[in-house]
């Protein structure tokens, strides 16, 4: 059964221009997105910043309305039967905002239960579990202004989850908190769909989407771009070749020259402090070690090597191809 | 509606607390209800007596009611919104009016302090006696007043989930309502043709109710016509937040962003 439906969602985004002539303009943000999630499966939606997963998610949260398509959760519309999609989804938005800065963690779930209608003999006992799941307990009486982001990020899991729904949405959860704290909160992603909940989660990491997804969709530009399991997903750049180039200030006309190579599928740039790693997917068969550094004349190269694919090579070759 | 009550309870506590905790609005709390019965006091001192003086002590301290509503409706849509917690108030199951009638409440009950200190600070510096005609009907006209302000805050607290500027606009009626609800001079000396506006407005009944409590008069048509009101606002704030809820998650901007 599919618990979340997507059905060639778009969302149409209008916005002004200029100050004394204004001019309006529409943003087509979502196009045409359509995906599916299967009961207790954990789906990854990855994709760049400002490729719109979080509209979609909140399209998908009754948050906002579709200009057209249609969105289903456990079967319900989203638009027509938004309050009853409310009380079956939990949601988790990244960053260190959405809770009230002045109260406590416990008043901040206290009042959230209550929203969600958590009957109140039931609610000491869940805040405490929750408290205790996602590793607050005792600190829930101080003021969610002097938490850490990676506090604030477990109380909002914890908040997310008070109702115990079926159906939870993660945009982005681990952003910003530090790597330990991240291998905490992908500990509590992953023991989510292990107690049978059916989780979405939007991430542009990698190898987050890697080891947490049952399956995942690619989206960039408001377009999913190829959907499967990660395992589908690297396959479909399994034969081909990664080179890798430490740089040391190349010129974007160097990168332009690699770029037009021919067999070259894919060029990305990664800042290492004060060198750069060039990284050029090539090509099944192809040996284009040379041919990349000849572009490279004038720029000091430091190691060189080559690899297998990873998913992130398979992600970025589908990205930067929109 | 046990839920409702329940969460209209802790909506109203966690505001409170909420307020009690920024220095800047306990300090404005106190302090705008003393400037606004000092000037009234100045403004009338020389020309009436005893009574006239705590007839504008009374409108003053409605000044501070209506100022510290105001202030609320504005400042909590607005704080929701930056602080990201608007969206997650508005997608839970509990319809927002609901949530949003504790904080609107909130904000009116502290404005009732407006009341005591501007009394304290009449009676203190300038001497303006206080002898209740009505004390069972002063303790019935307060939570009247506060009931129907504070719907009245939910009204205008609506229009800020649509539009994110709104707060500007609620902040200029102040002025206007002072004058329109009769705070500072009666509705009498107004032109005919604000007479309608001053009649459905919720701080003219109840400084009437209060002020009638106080003097002597019949507070209880007063008294009755800030419950009607009350009932209006809700009955306006039940279908405004719903439409312009919709119209949000239609137009995107429940988010800053």
């Amino acid at each position: 059964m599919n618990v979340v439906e997507a059905i060639d969602l778009r969302r149409t985004y209008k916005t002004t221009t200029g100050t004394i002539r204004r001019r309006s303009l529409e943003v087509e943000a979502v196009r045409g997105v359509s995906f599916s999630i299967a009961e207790g499966e954990l789906f990854g939606l990855l994709g760049p910043n400002g490729a719109s997963k979080t509209t979609t998610i909140k399209m998908l949260i009754t948050l906002l309305i579709p200009t057209s398509g249609e969105a289903r959760v456990l079967g319900h519309d989203v638009v027509k039967d938004a309050r009853w999609v409310r009380q079956r989804i939990g949601y988790v938005f990244g960053g260190d905002r959405g809770l009230y800065e002045r109260l406590s963690a416990l008043d901040n779930l206290r009042y959230f239960a209550e929203l969600y209608g958590v009957e109140p003999r039931k609610q000491k006992p869940r805040i405490q579990e929750l408290l205790d799941l996602v590793g607050l307990a005792g600190r829930e009486k101080e003021r969610v202004e002097g938490y850490s982001r990676g506090m604030r990020q477990r109380l909002h899991i914890a908040r997310g989850l008070l109702h115990d729904p079926p159906v939870v949405f993660l945009d982005e959860p681990t952003i910003g908190v530090d790597p330990v704290g991240a291998r905490e909160l992908r500990a509590t992603i992953a023991s989510l769909t292990a107690s049978g909940k059916t989780v979405l989660l939007t991430t542009h990491y990698m190898f987050e989407a890697d080891a947490l997804c049952d399956r995942i969709a690619v989206i960039a530009d408001g377009q999913i771009v190829a959907q499967g399991t990660p395992q589908e997903l690297k396959a479909g750049v399994a034969d081909e070749s990664v080179v890798e180039v430490e740089v040391f200030g190349v010129e974007e006309a160097s990168v332009e020259r690699v770029k037009a190579l021919e067999g070259v599928r894919a060029v990305t740039i990664e800042e290492r402090e004060q060198k750069q790693l060039l990284i050029v997917q090539t090509a099944p068969g192809l040996e284009l070690t040379h041919a990349i550094l000849s572009q490279l004349n004038g720029t000091s190269v430091g190691r060189v090597s080559s690899r297998e694919p990873t998913l992130e090579d398979a992600y970025v070759q589908l990205v930067t191809a929109v | 509606m046990l839920h409702t009550l329940r969460m209209i309870r802790i909506g109203w506590i966690l505001q409170l607390k909420t307020m009690a905790r920024s220095g800047f609005d306990v300090m404005q709390a106190v302090v705008t209800p003393i400037v606004y019965a000092s000037i009234a006091f100045f403004l009338y001192r020389r020309g009436g007596g005893a009574e006239t003086l705590l007839w504008v002590s009374l409108g003053a301290a409605f000044m501070g009611l209506w100022a510290s509503t105001l202030w609320g409706a504005g400042n909590t849509i607005q704080r929701q919104r930056s602080q990201q917690t608007l969206e997650f108030t508005i997608a839970s199951p509990t319809p927002f009016l609901v949530s949003l009638i504790g904080t609107s409440l909130a904000s009116s009950t502290v404005g009732l302090y407006s009341l005591v200190a501007t009394l304290a600070w009449g009676r203190l510096l300038f001497g303006v006696p206080l002898e209740l005609a009505h004390p069972f009907l002063f303790a019935l006209s307060l939570p009247a007043a506060v009931l129907s302000l504070g719907l009245l805050g939910i009204v205008m607290a609506a229009m800020l989930i649509l539009y994110r500027y709104a707060y500007a606009l609620a902040n200029m009626l102040e002025y206007p309502i002072w004058l329109a609800a009769g705070l500072l001079a009666p509705i009498a000396l107004l032109p005919d043709w604000v007479h309608p506006i001053s009649y459905a407005l919720a701080p003219t009944w109840g400084a009437r109710a209060v002020r009638e409590s106080v003097l002597g008069g019949s507070p209880l048509f007063a008294i009755g016509m800030c419950l009607a009101l009350a009932a209006v606002y809700l009955v306006i704030g039940y279908f405004f937040v719903r439409n312009f809820e919709q119209l949000a998650r239609k137009r995107a901007t429940l988010a800053l962003s």
